[in-house]
């Protein structure tokens, strides 16, 4: 990815991110934050994590802020009281932001830097078996991304698959139970 | 080309970004959303990290992409539950802003 198209969307999922804090009105917070996650989906394709990057607009700016906009709505935020700010969380949030900015320059001055790696992707091919898809993707000169997470995860991760769906299933009653009028 | 401190600090903007909301709103959702401006910043790095350190094989390396599909459910499954909380805070306290709900302050 070209430096300036990088800038491009780094600023994008920046100033979404920064608008977020910012804006007093909860809805054009959510609305904000798609577009920070719209930037944040275009880095990741930059990186070729194209599988990341979809699952970022689609679960994120899709499902996640669908439903934060649902509760906001439903909740009828859009009366926001105009009380006058308190300085002490802001004092509190910039020194706290400052001191953080300052540690993560001085850090990341002093690591040695690191330039994006060529993928030679037809030399990879000879690590999976021939006739697969991904060697063929690869011999093709394509990254088969959605491939080698799908491998990886029905084989190595297939526990900690199997243990998240449990997790959303408890989320799915848990919110059930959560919602349900308390008579 | 952007190296890869530029994709760090770029993601450690964005964490101090999601921090400052966390500390300086009222509003509990926006707080929320907040939360998840600071987990997609750690996917970012895990992401940068995976592209940048290619595993043996010369493909990115997929664990650091298995750590974000992971996380990007959980914090689906999180956002889920948090905001239901969230509705019956509002259905019992009729409100959601931080600085009134009073009711732990000794």
């Amino acid at each position: 990815m070209p430096l300036p198209i990088f800038w491009l969307f780094a600023l994008i999922m920046l100033f979404g991110a920064a608008a977020v804090v910012l804006l007093r009105n909860p809805v054009a917070s959510a609305m904000s934050m798609v577009a920070s996650f719209v930037g944040l989906a275009g880095l990741f394709v930059g990186l070729n994590a194209y599988f990341a990057g979809i699952i970022q607009i689609l679960v994120y700016a899709g499902a996640i802020m669908v439903l934060f906009i649902f509760i906001i709505m439903l909740l009828d935020l859009n009366t926001d009281k105009k009380k006058a700010p308190k300085m002490a969380p802001i004092l509190g949030g910039l020194g706290i932001v400052i001191a953080f900015t300052i540690q993560l320059i001085g850090v990341i001055s002093t690591t040695p830097d690191k330039g994006l790696p060529a993928l030679d992707l037809p030399a990879a091919a000879v690590n999976f078996t021939p006739g697969t898809q991904i060697a063929k993707n690869l011999s093709a000169n394509s990254l088969p991304d959605v491939h080698l997470i799908g491998q990886s995860l029905f084989t190595e991760y297939n526990l900690p698959l199997q243990i998240l769906g449990v997790l959303l299933l408890v989320a799915t009653v848990g919110v059930v139970v959560l919602s349900k009028k308390q008579s | 080309m952007p190296t890869l401190n530029h994709y760090l600090l770029v993601a450690g903007l964005l964490f101090a970004i999601g921090l400052t909301g966390v500390v300086m709103r009222r509003n509990i959702i926006v707080v929320f959303m907040c939360l998840e401006l600071m987990l997609s910043a750690a996917n970012l790095t895990l992401i940068a990290f995976s592209r940048f350190y290619p595993s043996p094989n010369g493909l990115p390396d997929v664990h650091g992409q298995m750590l974000v599909f992971f996380v990007v459910t959980v914090a689906a499954a999180e956002v889920a539950v948090g905001l239901a909380i969230i509705v019956a805070l509002y259905r019992s306290r009729q409100t959601i802003y931080t600085d009134e709900l009073t009711t732990l302050k000794g």
